[in-house]
């Protein structure tokens, strides 16, 4: 029988177990804003209280379950993370900010890093010791990573960088990015002239400015590189492989590829927290969840939200998989961005007037949570290539529909 | 109550369920290629009539039907995976409605019926439900009468669109003594042709008939009397919400299957019009749409299969006519556009997705009815958590 929620003993005992510790373990309320996503850590302080609080659960053994023990991981079936992962979303625990750590270039450092790089990087992330970031995109090319023009060049054992990179997500505060540099500006194929990094951000002639988001807040980096020195051994695979390992990471970026350590990167929002925010507005008069129009797009959000989580559970199961393989996963990642910035959208409209309230002021319906939450929520449909991209992709390769 | 239905992710699939899809889609196939669907469409003979003796041959008209009475005895939610493969080719049969009819004598018939009857549906013998007195899903009053005067029941009423009435051997219609909901069995050869006005459909697959009944004798051992009948009733519904969400599928498979097809092959202007995003997003949508389509589907069968039909299977069924009917809309509306004068015509496929589309949504409630039984589950029970 396959199923999708049978749980053996053993996994049962041990989701409680995860549950237990969650409980007792779970960081007070800080007094302070905490992000919803690893895009919005924008302060010293918010930084040092999420720092603390991934050490702690990587020290408790509920990070990096599934990664090589030798490496500081648990060396356990991945089955235990999901677990402990679906356990801490119930918790409602903060992040796990090192995402670009956890989710992207750990993975990729597993599958396809040497001795030496799994020894040097993977504890680090897990420990929340050495933060990672991204130079992938550049301000003249956001998606299209394949005309990157930030330069690297051979220079003894070093490779001098020099370019701009944006949207760095944790830029000024990461010891270390996965970067893609132009190598050869000749190559025949503009892909085949950029080489990828695990790059120290440490060295001199890099310089990181915060940018301002639509929020007001802070969260990522405008990141320059002038003549900065990266040492040849920190390039990963050979030269003219840069877009095909880089291709790879926005594989787990996507959610198509397992591996990620685990922990919450994005607090998820649930209709059950629109529901109970809605309970206390009116609408003509009378409760705002008694208003037949509203009640019928609540009801829309609802099913959608139904249907993303059972899309999960049915990944799992490859004899209803069997007509688009491996569209799901894409699929769902798109609809799951795009409806979570709709539910926002829509709770900001719910509040009637008092929609118009923003954060800093007090009388904002749950201080503003909302707006904010939709405003940030853009990080999502644009980050790591646009709705539009993956709507490409989608139908790309699963339909097989010709390029655009 | 609060957010169980949220949390209920019941979803599974066993080997016998997956080799029931595997040759439901190995048989719609062999279908599709003989392209038997379009010879059918205007013929007098309502179904392809080997292709349902083919159907009965596999074993489908039995698959719900207790083992002792000829069946397969497997549940309800196994004649999903069927109804998806043919809504995929566009195959119709008397299929649901016969499964329907079964679960009706199952649920609620005396031993007598369910040995008199159960045993010809599942040798093929179709049956038909003729729920309707009117055109309106939500309607709660049963206007058809069964009276009893000079110690003979008789039935009064009229029943417009029921499904399958042509090719059915078996009716069984929806009546109401003194208020109360029964069923009444009657044989084929128990209607004239007088009471009998074959329907003309908006999706040439499908074939149904509106009834008059004017005082039709019916005997005692052909009414279904149960104290559970008024729960069946919505049973009855919420199966033939999901057997139509199935169907619609598959259908919208099928749709997106031949968008896709002209997208690859199609020029203008010198370039695949597959190319141009005004066209490729709208079809990923389609598909993006289709994959939740068939997540909350095997869901709802999944919910179906445990024995009796709860809150959750409710919420289950309801959600997922609701996604198909306007996922299936939705695709065949842009399958017409996209095909562009091609589209116009009724030689191109994507005329028997709209058509379909037009039927399903109609069937068994539109999305928008069933999402206001939703929110009566969704959100009106949350106050009283």
């Amino acid at each position: 029988m396959t199923t999708a929620d049978t749980e053996t003993r053993e996994l049962q005992e041990f989701r409680r177990e995860v549950a237990d510790w969650l409980a007792a373990n779970k960081p007070e309320d800080p007094g302070f804003l905490l992000p919803q996503s690893f895009m919005e850590v924008g302060s010293e302080q918010v930084l040092d209280f999420l720092r603390e609080w991934q050490y702690k659960l990587w020290s408790a053994g509920y990070l990096g379950m599934a990664w090589p023990r030798e490496y500081g991981g648990g060396g356990r079936p991945a089955v235990y993370q999901t677990i402990a992962d679906a356990e801490m979303r119930k918790a409602r625990v903060p992040i796990c900010f090192n995402t670009i750590g956890l989710g992207w270039a750990g993975p990729l450092i597993i599958d396809i890093g040497s001795e030496e790089e799994k020894a040097r990087y993977l504890k680090g992330i897990l420990s929340a010791e050495d933060i990672w970031c991204q130079g992938f995109s550049e301000p003249d090319h956001g998606s299209d990573l394949g005309s990157a023009q930030t330069r690297a060049v051979r220079d003894g054992d070093d490779y001098l960088v020099n370019g701009t990179k944006i949207w760095t997500t944790l830029g000024n505060f990461a010891k270390y990015m996965i970067l893609l540099a132009r190598t050869d500006p000749n190559a025949e194929r503009r892909y085949d002239g950029l080489s990828y990094f695990l790059a120290p951000m440490t060295v001199p002639g890099i310089e990181t400015r915060p940018i301002q988001k639509i929020t007001g807040e802070y969260g990522f980096t405008e990141t320059f590189f002038t003549d900065a020195r990266i040492p040849a051994a920190c390039r990963m695979g050979e030269e003219g492989q840069g877009w095909k390992i880089a291709m790879r990471t926005l594989q787990y970026e996507r959610g198509a590829e397992a591996g990620a350590a685990g922990g919450i990167a994005i607090i998820p929002i649930s209709t059950q927290d629109l529901l109970a925010m809605a309970a206390d507005q009116q609408r003509d008069g009378q409760p705002v969840l008694q208003d037949p129009s509203s009640r019928d797009q609540l009801v829309q959000l609802m099913i959608e939200e139904k249907a993303i989580r059972l899309s999960d559970a049915r990944a799992d199961i490859p004899a209803l998989c069997t007509d688009y393989p491996f569209s799901l996963p894409l699929s769902n990642k798109l609809r799951t961005s795009e409806w979570s910035r709709r539910m926002r959208q829509y709770a900001v409209s719910l509040q009637g007037n008092a929609g118009s309230r923003y954060v800093g002021d007090a009388r904002a319906i749950e201080g503003g949570f909302w707006q904010r939450a939709y405003l940030n929520n853009f990080s999502v449909t644009i980050g790591g290539g646009t709705s539009q991209i993956q709507a490409n992709i989608v139908g790309e390769h699963i339909l097989g529909l010709p390029k655009s | 109550m609060s957010n169980s239905f949220l949390n209920n992710l019941g979803l599974e699939f066993n080997d016998e369920q997956a080799m029931l899809l595997e040759s439901a889609q190995q048989f719609c196939a062999d279908i599709r290629s003989s392209g038997v669907v379009r010879d059918c469409l205007l013929a007098e003979q309502p179904y392809p009539g080997e292709v349902w003796q083919q159907m009965v041959e596999l074993g489908w008209s039995g698959v719900s039907i207790a083992e002792e009475f000829g069946g397969s005895g497997l549940g309800i939610g196994s004649l999903v995976p069927v109804l998806e493969a043919c809504g995929k080719v566009m195959l119709s049969s008397p299929l649901a409605s016969t499964a329907l009819a079964a679960h009706l004598l199952t649920r609620c018939g005396s031993k007598q019926q369910k040995k008199s009857y159960l045993p010809r549906l599942a040798s093929g013998e179709a049956a038909c439900l003729a729920l309707l007195d009117n055109h309106d899903w939500g309607a709660e009053e049963i206007v058809t009468q069964l009276i009893k005067a000079d110690d003979q029941w008789r039935l009064h009423g009229s029943k417009p669109l029921v499904m399958d009435a042509p090719l059915a051997r078996l009716l069984f219609v929806l009546a109401q003594h003194n208020g109360e909901a029964r069923f009444v069995i009657l044989e084929r050869s128990q209607l004239d042709d007088g009471q009998f006005a074959p329907d003309t459909l908006i999706d040439q697959t499908k074939r149904s008939a509106s009834l008059e009944f004017t005082g039709t004798d019916v005997s005692t051992a052909q009414i279904i009397s149960h104290s559970e009948l008024a729960g069946v009733l919505q049973e009855l519904h919420l199966l033939g919400a999901l057997f139509t969400a199935a169907e619609a599928t598959g259908s919208a498979a099928f749709t997106l299957d031949t968008t896709v097809e002209y997208l690859k092959t199609r020029k203008q202007f010198g370039r695949l019009i597959g190319s141009f995003q005004a066209l490729k997003h709208p079809v990923v949508d389609i598909l993006n749409d289709l994959n939740h389509c068939r997540s909350l589907l095997y869901h709802a069968a999944t919910l179906c299969n445990q024995q009796s039909l709860n809150n959750d299977a409710e919420v289950a069924c309801r959600m997922a006519k609701a996604l198909a009917s306007d996922t299936l809309v939705n695709a065949a509306d842009r399958a017409v556009q996209f095909h562009g004068a091609m589209g116009f015509t009724y030689e191109c496929d994507a005329q028997l997705a709209i058509r379909r589309a037009q039927w399903s949504q109609a069937m068994f409630g539109d999305a928008a009815h069933h999402r206001k039984r939703l929110a009566a589950l969704l959100l009106d029970a949350r106050h009283e958590a």
